[in-house]
């Protein structure tokens, strides 16, 4: 017992790696929530009429809103007034290359072990790079270019392709969706944008990181993804944050608009600052993502290793409205300290044979609490959907809590629906037959947890399973309860 | 965190003029209903009024209710919001009522009154009027604040029935509460019943509801079980009355020390029924059974919820539902475990498994796991579909029609529940009823 507990110390005495922030000068709107902020945000990013009135619009229905309070997590309210909507690292504008881009910023990335350099980089993989409010540089964006893909900033893409913003800008995610959907709607800074063109197979993974740097800021960005007929593509999402003792603010937006036979994977490794082992600080992610099956025959795969963050609040969903559509949603949430989780995922099957698919494992250790709140819901007129959800909780800890919260809505009689959950504990028969193979019991830990994640991390991107391998071993190192 | 959560479902709100009611209509209705209360329990009554005000009737807005529209219903189907008086229940018509081949001691209601004359009882059980027990400690099990339909029942019950079972007493025959129900259209029946059961003792309680007519009435029952330390309580619903009734039942427990509760709840017809039953497992060794049968058609809507609070450690529950739905029914299932922090090694099981027979039915579940300890074995599935095609086509190539092959299979499907009903009579009505229904294809 007192080398678990030794264990457990080691485990909670963990510091947070990407916890350092750097001084650069920041341009930054000042502070407070009114509408001559968002006036003065608009400004500054040059926009259009349309999308400064579409923002007003939000920034109204929102201030109608409540915040809600039906997740199972429990936190201090944050001031949104006491908040900074904007801030950007000050820079020569809009750098052609990377040799443009402040030096002192492409160190930042270096240090996150993520190379801007593309002629060093040997996996192909195109990034956007998000620093507090705004993208910071785009890469292999010529490469992509030949193929009429089309990835590039959110502001860029509001000046080169209005239309296309237009099009489907809030068309997954109405601006009057909810609390901080709408808040997103009024105020965010920046975000990526693609489009992959009918017919195109995207040849190499595209990819965004985010990361708050300054202060008391809020990080709103909208991520916006069209894949047209027939197209492919597969998007990653990275995210760190420095330790600092104040919550902040995480309300991103993520849309998926999917044409028929397209395919879109969108994998997420979240590691926002999580808080210090007394629960101080850290990151609240609130954020909204949902996709749409708008063709028949297209696919759309969530994938999410949800490692950081104080407070997680977010439920990537599907809208399967294209007949024969295809919605998966794999997610490994570990959850430690003081951490709290409440996440998972709506499956709304509304074509014809649609099929969806839920893979949710949870890890709680230390004394937090990880909830799967699921919802899975089948139309009148869905005929033969099928859907499988298993929701699976490891506990390491006496101290942690699991929580299941699966909704299941059935209203045609030829849906085939399956939910399975379990939560238990290590086995100390499992740990003991590793020990008696000479394995050390937090290398069997590391072991079981590993194949209970497997089925998620199988579905990763090569290079981001390693990654996100390497965090799960991390955060739960020798958490044997 | 727990008390947090709570309040979201119920909001309370102390100004009384502000009441979460639907319409005015309503709020007049009730107060009617408060008036006509006797003036017995008096300090208790009051506890409920205000509490019930505080949380009012539950909106679909309230997470608990989300998908039955209660208060809606109760205005359309009730005229009336009076209390029901009892009427005239002959020898013969509770004869006919009992089950084939039933032998224990019966106990007759009408709208919620309890008849004695027509009442028997046996040794070591002590069956009285709540009003002859003034010391009940009513409400202390199902808390008002729970639930508004506790809060309303305790604010406006007529009487009650208190049973209590000797220590070391094991009835080998069951306690069949025979609950007669006519009005004459609209009104309220509140049935409160207190059970103890002493330590080691033993017995099975029948709960069942008849509709004398076909008059839309509204029940609000609330039942109270305390169980002593090893003592083995089974208690049986069935729910068999007509289409226009609107119940909501609660039945809440305690079960102590290595002590045992089974309960199974049958519905069959009615229009909307809740059902909300919560396992108290306050004891170590404690084991709590729930297992429920739907068999909906027509328009009838069920509800049940349950919940089970493991407090302890070294306590199991184990969960089975099983519904089948035909016409335009809906069937709403939401199972709640509740595992506290200091209950480790506990085992939960929970199981709902629906079959859909026609285009128009609609099935919400949630099965719904809360665990606050790790050393938990804990595990819920949930499933929604139709009959295996494959079964079908092998039982007609046998030679077997479609009717009949499809009543076989939902027979089977059904027969998992029923097969945990000890009682012989019961079982045996329970499965012709079923039989009858699946003959007459659904």
């Amino acid at each position: 017992m007192s080398k678990d507990n030794q264990i457990l110390e080691n485990l909670t005495s963990k510091e947070y790696e990407h916890g350092w922030s750097v001084n650069y000068e920041a341009d930054e709107a000042p502070l407070g929530l009114n509408e001559d902020i968002i006036r003065w945000i608009s400004a500054k990013k040059e926009e259009p009429s349309w999308l400064l009135e579409w923002r007003l619009k939000a920034f109204k229905t929102w201030q109608a809103m409540k915040e809600p309070e039906w997740s199972n997590v429990n936190y201090r309210k944050m001031d949104l007034q006491a908040l900074r909507y904007y801030s950007a690292p000050k820079q020569s504008k809009n750098p052609k290359n990377l040799k443009e881009v402040d030096p002192e910023l492409i160190a930042i990335y270096e240090r996150l072990g993520i190379s801007l350099n593309e002629q060093k980089r040997l996996q192909g993989i195109a990034i956007d790079v998000v620093l507090d409010s705004v993208s910071v540089a785009t890469t292999f964006k010529e490469t992509l270019g030949k193929l009429g893909i089309i990835f590039c900033s959110f502001s860029e893409a509001v000046k080169e392709h209005p239309d296309l913003i237009k099009k489907y800008l809030g068309s997954v995610i109405p601006m009057t969706d909810n609390y901080y959907a709408s808040l997103n709607a009024a105020v965010f800074s920046d975000g990526s944008f693609c489009y992959i063109p009918k017919g195109v197979r995207c040849p190499m993974e595209l990819s965004t990181y985010f990361r708050i740097n300054a202060a008391n800021t809020g990080q709103f960005e909208r991520t916006l993804i069209v894949a047209d007929d027939s197209s492919y593509v597969s998007y990653l999402e990275g995210c760190t944050a420095p330790q600092r003792d104040e919550n902040q603010l995480h309300a991103a937006v993520v849309e998926i608009y999917a044409g028929a036979h397209s395919e879109v994977k969108y994998s997420t490794v979240q590691n926002w600052f999580p808080g210090d082992k007394n629960g101080k600080g850290g990151i609240y992610n609130f954020v909204t993502k949902r996709g749409i099956c708008a063709g028949d025959h297209s696919k759309i795969s969530w994938t999410q290793v949800e490692t950081g963050s104080a407070i997680t609040w977010k439920y990537p969903s599907c809208i399967l409205k294209g007949d024969y559509s295809i919605g998966e949603f794999y997610s490994v949430a570990v959850t430690n300290n003081y951490q709290q989780a409440d996440t998972g995922t709506k499956m709304i099957h509304i074509g014809k044979n649609t099929k969806s698919r839920i893979v949710s494992k949870g890890i709680s250790a230390g004394k937090s609490q990880n909830s799967y709140r699921g919802q899975v819901q089948v139309m009148k007129r869905a005929h033969n959907a099928r859907n499988f959800s298993q929701c699976d909780s490891l506990l390491m800890g006496n101290q942690c809590g699991a929580h299941t919260f699966p909704y299941i809505d059935i209203a045609n009689p030829s849906a085939k629906v399956e939910h399975e959950a379990t939560t238990s504990k290590i086995g100390e028969d499992q740990i003991f037959y590793c020990n008696q193979r000479g394995i050390a019991t937090e290398d069997a830990v590391a072991l079981i947890v590993n194949g209970y994640a497997k089925e998620v991390l199988n579905q990763l991107p090569m290079e981001f399973a390693v990654e996100a391998q390497k965090l799960l071993a991390l955060t739960l190192e020798g958490s044997v309860g | 965190m727990i008390g947090s959560k709570r309040k979201l479902i119920l909001q309370p709100q102390s100004d009384p003029t502000a009441i979460r009611m639907s319409t005015l209509t309503q709020h007049e209705l009730i107060l009617g209903l408060f008036e006509a209360a006797p003036t017995t329990f008096l300090s208790l009554r009051q506890l409920g009024k205000e509490s019930f005000y505080a949380q009012g009737l539950p909106t679909l807005k309230s997470e608990e209710y989300k998908f039955t529209p209660l208060a809606k219903k109760l205005e359309s189907n009730l005229t009336e919001f009076y209390p029901a008086e009892q009427v005239e229940i002959s020898h013969k018509q509770v004869k006919s009522a009992l089950f084939p081949n039933f032998k224990g001691v019966v106990l007759v209601f009408s709208n919620g009154h309890y008849l004695p004359q027509l009442s028997s009882t046996s040794e070591g059980l002590a069956v009285n009027l709540l009003s002859e027990r003034e010391n009940t400690p009513l409400g202390s099990i199902a808390k008002i604040d729970k639930d508004p339909f506790v809060a309303l029942n305790q604010a406006t019950f007529t009487d009650g029935l208190h049973l209590s079972l000797d220590k070391k007493k094991a009835l080998e025959s069951p306690i069949l509460l025979l609950q007669f129900h006519q009005t004459q259209g609209g009104q309220v029946i509140s049935p409160r019943i207190w059970i103890e059961a002493g330590d080691f003792s033993k017995a099975t309680i029948i709960d069942y509801h008849i509709s004398l007519d076909e008059a839309p009435y509204f029940v609000n029952k609330v039942v109270e079980i305390r169980g002593g330390v090893h003592a083995d309580i089974t208690y049986h619903s069935i729910q068999q009355e007509n289409n226009q009734v609107i119940e909501v039942s609660n039945l809440v427990t305690d079960i102590h020390p290595d002590a045992q509760f089974t309960s199974t709840q049958i519905t069959l017809s009615g229009d909307m029924i809740r059902n909300n039953l919560t396992l108290n497992l306050l004891g170590s060794n404690s084991v709590g059974e729930m297992f429920g049968l739907y068999l909906l058609h027509g328009k009838t809507h069920v509800d049940n919820h349950t919940n089970v609070d493991h407090m302890v450690s070294h306590a199991e529950s184990n969960e089975l539902y099983k519904g089948i739905l035909a016409d335009q029914s809906r069937g709403v299932f939401n199972g709640k475990i509740f595992v506290r922090q200091i209950a480790q090694k506990t085992n939960a099981f929970q199981q709902n498994n629906n079959i859909l027979l026609s285009d128009d039915v609609i099935i919400n579940t949630k099965p719904q796991l809360e665990i606050w300890a790790d050393d938990v074995k804990c595990s819920h599935g949930c499933t929604v579909g139709q009959l295996d095609e494959e079964a079908l086509f092998y039982l007609q190539t046998r030679g077997i029609d479609k009717i009949t092959a499809k009543g076989l299979l939902l027979y089977a499907f059904a027969g998992e529940v029923l097969d945990k009903i000890e009682e012989d009579s019961l079982r045996n009505y329970i499965v012709n009823q079923i039989q009858k229904r699946l003959e007459s294809n659904f």
